[in-house]
């Protein structure tokens, strides 16, 4: 019985074997295609990080660096010594990029759960503006911050920077917190109050706990999207320079090495933030897993 | 007389223009296994999140013992609550989970590792504290729900209902889990469902719920033989109704008259005045009978219909007839298959015969009409 079922099994492989070899020519070409295909794109989306990379190696010869001259690591030995402006562009942008974030992420997690969560007069408008800062050209945005900052008469710098970065930042960090709260289960929280936990206590040990990728998420890209904004930050700046204006200023009089040194630095750092986010996905993926049925089209 | 542990007071709950729950007066006993049934929107699930406190009652007052609770949030009310999909917390352990409540009250360490064990031991999972809410089944998250609401030692616990996730054994099993515990831990259970058996099979009394009101309460025995209305006697099992006129009655038994001329008997207690009503009998009630001799001997004192076999089907346990009486009504019998193979059917198919059954079985409806909107199991039999 079982020595028959084997044989039919096998005859249906040899069966199928001259089948597989006869496959539509159009096919096998798409098949060729296909890898060669996705190498050039993903080398179209790398080739700028690339080059940033390798010209931080470049032995320059004169105030430019764009064509190769030989290897060198002297870029890394000096990129905080030789460019002392650069340093102070940096610490500013740093300084804003977490100033921004964080209040940006503190304010936008609120007005998200209160988008997400509760019924109030001008919920469906505030949800729609709530996409205009994203929406609106930087330019434009940037423009009239200028004439807001001036007409009330704030000398432009460090704050009026870090109030322009928050403005923008807490769209993103609204859209991607309601995101995450739109799939969360209230009754995880009734439980909570059920067992005893205030208002607060559950905030803190259920609600915050299960919705902190998202904002963590948010925080990320609030940081990211900061450090390296150029338009909005170039009206609101005045006299002080940022990172992003200083290369900007450098660009004209001809980059130094260091500048390619100090982009791939932040590079691998943004890189090491994305797989560390990668792996937090994954575990919590599995968290979600088996939180019961129905639990995770949130009732 | 010991204090009832629930007590609603002409409770109303309103969703804008709809009404979920309609000036519901209720009282719990305590250590009762109390049963809210009904369909999906008849307003049992309201019912219990306005005693959890997690729905704010529109009129009316909730009372835990004898102190008014209607306006504590949950955390201020002896209550703990089973959730329809469990709830367990994904991002803690079965420990964590399971002594929530307990590090709430700021219980010592060692005193909650000792009641959390006791209670793994009493859902049947010791030894999972490590373990996460997705790495168990969904009937293990079940029995540690349980747990972490049992771990309070509520006055009351409320169950949502806990087992519509699981697949029929498994509910099966957790419907005698639940007795057993209920009983071991002695707390008042009230029970949110809508599958009559699981209600049927667990509870001291049922309210059987429509349209945010009580439609009848009592114990399971009581709903089933002698339910007071239409919607009860169809949501509870199977029923034959035949419309009749109450013709008299003496202290044991009122005689009603069906349109025929046929006279049937059921217990006076049943009869509530209105001249119009509709007699009932459950179909595993009803004896058929060949129309011989034998029958018309047999039906000495009982109540008797006769009719023509429509139908017969096997379904092993018992063979369902369809009966056709005089009046054209069709009835529906359900015959324990005792004498009967199965093979050879004892009535076949057009066989002309006497329905039989006892006064005492007999119950009686008033007149008025079920609305067809009314959701009703459909065409569910149960042997």
């Amino acid at each position: 019985m079982a020595g028959a079922t084997a044989r039919a099994e096998a005859s249906a492989v040899r069966a199928d074997a001259p089948h597989r070899a006869r496959r539509p020519l159009g096919r096998r070409i798409g098949e060729a295609i296909l890898p060669i295909f996705t190498a050039l794109v993903v080398a179209y989306l790398f080739l700028p990080i690339v080059v940033m990379i390798a010209f931080g190696f470049n032995d320059n010869v004169g105030r430019f660096n764009f064509t190769w001259q030989g290897f060198t690591l002297e870029h890394y030995a000096t990129v905080f010594s030789s460019q002392p402006r650069m340093n102070q562009a940096l610490v500013l942008s740093f300084t804003v990029a977490v100033i921004s974030t964080v209040v940006a992420t503190t304010l936008g997690t609120l007005i998200g759960l209160a988008l997400a969560r509760y019924e109030f007069r001008g919920r469906g408008p505030l949800n729609l503006l709530i996409f205009l800062p994203i929406a609106s050209p930087e330019v434009v945005l940037g423009a009239s911050l200028l004439a807001l900052f001036v007409s009330v008469g704030m000398s432009l710098g460090l704050v009026t920077i870090v109030i322009a970065h928050i403005m923008f930042n807490i769209s993103f960090v609204v859209v991607t917190v309601r995101a995450r709260i739109a799939g969360f289960n209230r009754s995880l929280e009734e439980a909570a109050m059920d067992l005893g936990a205030d208002e607060m206590t559950t905030f803190r040990k259920v609600t915050f706990p299960l919705i902190f990728p998202g904002i963590l998420a948010a925080a990320l890209l609030a940081f990211a999207l900061s450090i390296d904004d150029f338009v909005i930050t170039q009206f609101t700046a005045g006299q002080t320079v940022t990172f992003p204006l200083w290369v900007y200023g450098a660009s004209r009089i001809g980059v130094p090495p260091q500048v390619n040194v100090m982009g791939t630095i932040i590079f691998a750092v943004a890189l090491l933030g994305i797989l560390l986010w990668s792996l937090l996905q994954r575990r919590e993926r599995t968290l979600r897993a088996g939180t019961g049925p129905g639990v995770g089209a949130g009732s | 007389m010991p204090q009832p542990d629930v007590r609603l007071d002409r409770v109303t709950k309103r969703f804008g223009d709809v009404v979920a729950v309609d000036d519901l007066s209720l009282v719990v006993e305590h250590g009762e296994f109390f049963s809210m049934l009904g369909p999906s929107g008849c307003g049992k699930t309201t019912t219990l999140r306005m005693i959890g406190g997690f729905e704010e009652t529109s009129e009316g007052t909730i009372y835990l013992g004898d102190a008014d609770v209607t306006d504590l949030p949950p955390f201020r009310r002896d209550v703990n609550t089973v959730f329809q999909n469990y709830a367990l917390f994904p991002h803690l352990t079965i420990y964590e989970n399971v002594a929530f409540g307990l590090r709430r009250r700021k219980i010592p360490d060692g005193e909650i590792r000792h009641q959390v064990a006791t209670m793994l031991a009493l859902v049947e999972l010791p030894g999972y504290e490590r373990r996460r809410p997705h790495q168990l089944s969904g009937g293990q998250q079940q029995r540690i729900a349980l747990a972490r609401a049992l771990i309070n030692h509520p006055r009351v616990l409320l169950l949502d209902e806990p087992l519509g996730a699981l697949d029929l054994k498994l509910r099966k099993q957790m419907q005698i889990e639940l007795k057993r515990i209920q009983t071991e831990v002695g707390i008042t259970f009230i029970y949110v469902t809508h599958d009559q058996e699981e209600a049927m099979t667990m509870s001291d009394r049922i309210a059987v719920m429509r349209h945010g009101r009580i439609e009848q309460l009592g114990p399971p025995e009581d709903l089933y033989e002698r339910p007071s209305t239409d919607f009860v006697a169809g949501f509870l099992g199977v029923s034959n109704l035949i419309e009749g006129e109450v013709a008299g009655r003496d202290d044991r038994f009122a005689a009603i008259r069906l349109p025929d001329g046929t006279v049937l008997r059921a217990p006076s207690a049943s009869v509530n005045g209105a001249p119009r009503v509709r007699v009932g009998v459950r179909p595993e009630k009803l004896r058929v009978l060949a129309l011989t001799d034998e029958a018309s001997s047999a039906a000495n004192g009982l109540n008797t219909l006769d009719g023509v076999i429509l139908d017969a089907s096997y379904i092993g346990v018992s063979t369902q007839y369809l009966v056709e009486i005089a009046s054209g009504q069709r009835l529906v019998v359900y015959a324990q298959n005792i004498e009967t193979s199965g093979a050879a059917e004892a009535h076949p198919d057009g066989q002309r015969v006497r329905l039989t059954w006892r006064p005492e079985h007999t119950f009686v409806i008033g007149a008025a009409p079920m609305t067809p909107s009314d959701e009703q199991p459909e065409g569910e039999i149960h042997a």
